[in-house]
């Protein structure tokens, strides 16, 4: 278990004021210009030698991803973009960061424009996220009344301004070009890749866009040091995290924990175990709804890291860890996740927008049984046509949960629709 | 969702922003570069919502387009895009719902089926004296919160079938309880106190408990933090 001394996100609950005189008293922009004073490309090297990878579900090494920034600022400005539209199922995470850490997210922005030569930075936040916007713009408010957002931000002689930009609901944000788009005031439609956002990004100028906790961890590794960061977790994990626990847990929470800890561990020590004891479990999804669930006898012995989870066919992600114990109907749960999908997709690329709408209708007549057994693998040649046709990481998203509910349950799936076939022959 | 369903077949005859929105308008086009402004469209459209009843007349579409140099197209497909944007009229307390797998696993019908119980409303629907409006909508971020619905602006965390008939009670008589945990809990933390943090030593011992007082309670506090 990770000791309180290394936890970074030390209200996350908000037992104090996230105001800049008790986040000061935490820690927060304590020599942030020394700091700085090493120089733009120290401040990556310090991240990349933390192992830091991206906290908003593809693990990105952080560091790496800031190194494809030019060198020289040319004829386009740069701009650094923060990701606050959380909006992937069973992710809560950022949202306790906006409202009860927002001087760890806004000092990480200075830390990271700089080191990326970026003189502005957006913060993209959900819409929904009406209270945690002003929380957070009125610690950008208290941070330009004190100097250390502005000109000569916190007397480094580096010029930082930092802009809060609400959504309006939409998932699909989330994704990084999509977010620019929406940005520029158009639908949040994603754009084609390359060019990348680091060459081609906001208003056509180079740009990194980062999710919110990748932000809020920077001020705490550049002062302790990249290799305090990288003693915690496991090679290539490293580090801690906030994880989500939500479903049938006794105690759902938010917590930060050290990469890698045991997923039973977790939801034991946080959570209150699984609501009726372990043997109770029935499946995990571990990283938000787009990573594949997991059925208890993987979930026994897995560690909760982004390659331990990979080894296993799922994924970190974002760290939202679903619990669903045995009274879980699972084939309606993933169908719930199907819609959620075929809600959101943005209508752009015809595999998602058209395969969507056709896997949730599948599902909900799988929920109810109303299919032939050999229609499961048409479910699953199905998804396997939309993942990876797609401009974005939806159409991908929306056939893993399905891919994964057929790989671990298909015998529940056929039993429903035997039990159908014989109610019907009863009748 | 069709574009005819969501727009309203009663229009009003004309829309301006007020003397308060036009100073809002000025803050905010200067968070863009000059040549910039339509990064201001959801900016604006969420201004004009506020300002008119929580819903969006074609007028303000207009107006929008006008202020900020776009076809008036280009607004309305950005504000028929989006899910925030009402493009005809809502009730006086908006429920959105959260149905989504985290909630759903949490009693998320259990919540819905006492809406209509008490409100008379299904997704999709405005109580006939206008006081709510109900839309089931997909994950609002509080997972660990579940089930939840936001009101207006607020989320309305932790609920079951009482807690909900409670809420729509006290909003029937125009109540409106501080937004939060309804069981009182303080942000994510487990229920029954942290299991984390316990030696934090920069903080003041008295802080950790959990906070079992009420909502309100609650609130003052999120407010002392910035909100």
């Amino acid at each position: 278990m990770l000791a309180d001394q290394d936890r970074i996100f030390t209200n996350i609950y908000g037992w104090e004021s996230a105001g800049l005189t008790a986040a000061k008293k935490r820690g927060d922009w304590a020599g942030t210009a020394k700091l700085m004073k090493k120089g733009h490309d120290a401040v990556i090297e310090e991240v990349k030698s933390s192992g830091l990878r991206g906290r908003g579900g593809a693990g990105f090494p952080t560091g790496l991803k800031w190194s494809f920034m030019p060198k020289e600022v040319k004829d386009r400005p740069h701009y650094l973009v923060v990701n606050a539209d959380e909006s992937e199922p069973g992710t809560c995470k950022d949202r306790d960061i906006l409202r009860h850490e927002p001087h760890k997210l806004i000092e990480g922005c200075l830390l990271a424009g700089f080191a990326m030569r970026a003189n502005a930075g957006y913060i993209y936040i959900r819409g929904e996220f009406v209270n945690e916007a002003m929380a957070l713009q009125k610690a950008i408010d208290e941070a330009y009344a004190a100097g250390l957002l502005g000109k000569n931000a916190a007397k480094s002689g580096w010029d930082f301004d930092l802009y809060v930009h609400r959504g309006a609901g939409a998932y699909i944000c989330g994704e990084e070009t999509a977010l620019l788009e929406s940005l520029e005031g158009r639908k949040g439609q994603p754009r084609l890749k390359p060019p990348f956002p680091a060459g081609v990004g906001l208003y056509g100028c180079p740009t990194t866009v980062n999710n919110v906790e990748t932000i809020a961890v920077v001020p705490t590794i550049m002062r302790r040091g990249g290799a305090w960061f990288a003693g915690l977790g496991r090679e290539g994990n490293t580090g801690s995290k906030l994880f989500c626990i939500s479903g049938h847990v006794n105690n759902p929470c938010n917590v930060e924990e050290e990469m890698g800890i045991p997923l039973r561990e977790l939801i034991e020590k946080h959570a209150g175990g699984v609501r009726g004891g372990w043997d109770n479990l029935l499946a995990v999804i571990p990283g938000g709804s787009s990573t594949p669930l997991m059925p208890k006898s993987v979930c026994d012995d897995m560690l909760m890291d982004f390659d331990s989870l990979k080894n296993a066919g799922t994924g970190l992600g974002t760290a939202g860890i679903i619990v669903m114990d045995k009274s879980t109907d699972i084939i309606q749960a993933i169908a719930r996740i199907s819609y959620f999908y075929k809600h959101e997709s943005c209508g752009q690329c015809t595999p998602c927008r058209e395969g969507t709408g056709w896997m949730y209708r599948m599902m909900d007549r799988l929920v109810r049984g109303d299919a032939d057994v050999s229609e499961i693998d048409v479910l699953h040649d199905v998804t396997k046509q939309v993942e990876g046709h797609t401009i974005c990481a939806l159409g991908d998203a929306a056939a893993w949960p399905i891919q994964g509910l057929i790989k671990h349950f298909r015998p529940e799936i056929e039993d429903r629709i035997a039990a159908r076939k014989a109610a019907a022959v009863a009748e | 969702m069709s574009i005819n369903s969501r727009i309203a077949d009663d229009q009003p005859e004309s829309f301006a922003f007020s003397a308060e929105s036009k100073k809002a308008i000025k803050t905010i086009l200067a968070k863009y570069p000059k040549d910039r402004k339509a990064s201001a469209v959801i900016p604006l459209l969420d201004l004009a919502q506020r300002q008119h009843d929580n819903w969006i007349p074609m007028k303000a579409i207009e107006a929008i387009a006008e202020t900020l140099e776009m076809a008036e197209i280009r607004v309305l497909e950005v504000a028929t895009f989006y899910t925030m944007f009402n493009l005809r009229p809502v009730g006086k307390y908006f429920i959105q719902l959260c149905g989504t797998t985290p909630c759903w696993l949490r009693g998320s019908d259990d919540v819905t089926r006492c809406i209509h119980d008490k409100i008379g409303i299904k997704s999709g629907e405005t109580s006939a004296d206008g006081k709510f409006s109900l839309l089931e909508v997909e994950c609002l971020g509080a997972c660990v919160n579940a089930p939840m619905v936001q009101i207006n602006d607020d989320y309305y965390e932790d609920l079951d079938y009482e807690t909900t008939a409670e809420l729509i009670e006290r909003l029937s008589r125009d109540d409106v309880p501080p937004a939060g945990s309804v069981q009182g809990r303080q942000g994510s933390q487990p229920l029954p106190g942290p299991t984390s943090l316990e030696n934090v030593t920069s903080f003041p011992k008295t802080a950790k408990k959990t906070q079992s007082a009420s909502g309100k309670a609650q609130k003052s506090k999120a407010q002392d933090g910035g909100v």
